[in-house]
């Protein structure tokens, strides 16, 4: 199959309708508008719907919907209009529905600004819905993993029945890579026994639900939820590791800003600095053996990212606090560029 | 091997599909390549830019801070851009709507009339196609078979006539001396 020049935006929609999507619902929001803009204009070419809710509320429900049907079904939003989202994305984890939710962030809080930003982490690792709940968080880099994730996320989420979320920003969305796509009308779906399509009288009636008015049966619903989580965190922890065998410092970062600290890591190495950088792909489950496993070795560890330090917690739980955690980012909307970067490494992770 | 472009101006001098046409054709030639436009408050103001970057390496930070070369459509870019590019790099100046010259001696720059070439050729809002011509004679990243084949390539077939016009505004910008 050959490349072909697509914008991280336009690659998502693609990629999921190739991976048997064809359900789509959303509301436009800068910088991610090209998703809708694109389901909009292939949906009714593949037989599909694409439709524009009248707002984001209304979006995510109607997936919570298509989903309790056993559709394969998607959302997408940026920073503001995702947090619109989460009640709705309680329901659906508290029903175990399998969707996917695309956020393209940009600069928070409130309306903030419209450029790339990583300013969702917590919100997308530790509290996308309200209760006990996680979301299974896949961070790409790239136009091609913008794509093959979208797939990635579809067979996690009908797997162990649960939303899981693609967490990417507004340059990832906006840049044109070449990329890959999986070839079109192969995917096979897995039957859904669960979904509330008709029974026409040859089976069971299903049932959705968030409700469990009994304590007693709420616990066990959510104990048994989380038994799945245990077998997330078993299987799908994914993660690169770039140049640290026999890194001094570790660079930790996801997404756009992992791209901009391997240009650093390079500069860095040519000045003779013993630079690495260690990338989760998942953020939750968060690749926590596989960073412990560097702590021996690195003297210290840098977390690089577009926001003032969400991930730092995560990086000392990983690594049991047994070595420095420096921090450098920047914020609102703005990038660094590599030489910034290397500035951080070479004053051993100053914040700025 | 790693060049980085931006190209800017006003919404609607076909900027970002003159972008996306270098990034397409490094892309046919077997490079990595970015292209990441505009989209934030600059936009809003009528300004226009994108930034393409094509390497044989990875491509690590798809901003690109201080181009290889600018190539430029209006006053307010010439002078955004002009203090940025590195030392030796290229700027390709459309002189037609740039009143003004480069003093920096560690830069070249091309002055070409590309709007008035395009619209004494019958060719109106060619320019971008024709600023192309010479970026491509004078980087040589490309042939001109190379280029035109990969831009006949990103045209739709329902506009394939347009590829006429292309070729002949890519031809007069690739002879401009």
């Amino acid at each position: 199959m050959a490349k072909v020049l697509m914008k991280g935006n336009e690659a998502i929609a693609e990629s999921a309708i190739r991976h048997g999507c064809l359900h789509y619902f959303g509301y436009p929001i800068t910088p991610q508008t090209e998703i809708a803009e694109y389901m909009a204009k292939r949906m009714p070419k593949v037989g599909g719907l694409c439709l524009q809710a009248e707002s984001e509320v209304a979006a995510i429900n109607m997936v919570l919907g298509a989903a309790s049907a056993g559709a394969r079904t998607m959302t997408s939003s940026s920073s503001p209009g995702i947090s619109l989202k989460c009640e709705g994305i309680s329901y659906l984890i508290g029903s175990d529905l399998p969707c996917l939710i695309v956020n393209i962030q940009r600069g928070s809080p409130g309306l903030g600004s419209i450029q790339p930003s990583q300013q969702d982490y917590y919100q997308a690792t530790k509290a996308l819905g309200h209760g006990d709940s996680q979301v299974p968080v896949l961070a790409p880099s790239s136009v091609q993993e913008l794509a093959d994730f979208a797939g990635v996320a579809f067979d996690i989420g009908d797997k162990y029945r649960t939303p899981v979320m693609l967490l990417a920003d507004g340059a990832l969305g906006q840049m044109m890579e070449p990329v890959e796509l999986a070839p079109e009308g192969q995917t096979v779906l897995p039957d859904k026994p669960w979904a509330t399509n008709g029974h026409e009288n040859k089976r069971k009636r299903n049932i959705i639900n968030s409700l469990y008015i009994q304590p007693d049966v709420l616990e066990k619903v959510v104990l048994e939820r989380y038994k799945r989580y245990g077998q997330i965190e078993e299987n799908e922890i994914r993660f690169e590791n770039y140049m640290t065998e026999d890194a001094d410092i570790i660079l930790v970062s996801y997404g756009i800003t992992s791209r901009i600290c391997k240009t650093a890591v390079g500069m860095a190495r040519e000045k003779g600095i013993k630079a690495g950088l260690f990338r989760p792909i998942t953020l939750w489950p968060y690749p926590k053996k596989q960073l412990m496993a560097l702590a021996d070795q690195a003297k210290k560890f840098l977390v690089v990212e577009l926001n003032m330090g969400q991930m730092v917690d995560d990086v000392k739980v990983s690594i049991e606090s047994k070595k420095p955690v420096h921090f450098f980012g920047r914020t609102g909307g703005m990038m660094p560029s590599p030489a910034d970067v290397l500035r951080a490494i070479e004053s051993e992770g100053g914040v700025r | 091997m790693t060049k980085s472009f931006i190209l800017a101006g006003f919404g609607g001098q076909g900027i970002l599909f003159a972008g996306r046409q270098l990034a397409a054709c490094g892309m046919a030639k077997g490079y990595n390549v970015s292209w990441l436009p505009s989209y934030g408050p600059e936009m809003r103001g009528g300004t226009c830019n994108c930034s393409v970057i094509i390497s044989d390496e990875e491509i690590g930070s798809p901003i690109v801070t201080n181009p290889n070369y600018a190539v430029v459509f209006n006053l307010p870019s010439f002078d955004k851009f002009e203090p940025l590019v590195q030392s030796r790099g290229t700027m390709f100046v459309d002189s037609t709507l740039v009143n003004k010259i480069s003093w920096r001696d560690d830069i070249s720059g091309y002055y070409i009339p590309a709007t008035k070439l395009a619209e004494d050729n019958g060719l109106v809002g060619g320019a971008n196609v024709v600023m192309l011509g010479k970026v491509v004679a004078a980087t040589r990243l490309f042939t001109r078979d190379e280029f035109l084949k990969s831009m006949a390539a990103s045209i739709p077939a329902s506009k394939a006539e347009l590829m006429e016009n292309n070729t002949k505004a890519f031809d007069i910008g690739m002879g401009y001396k």
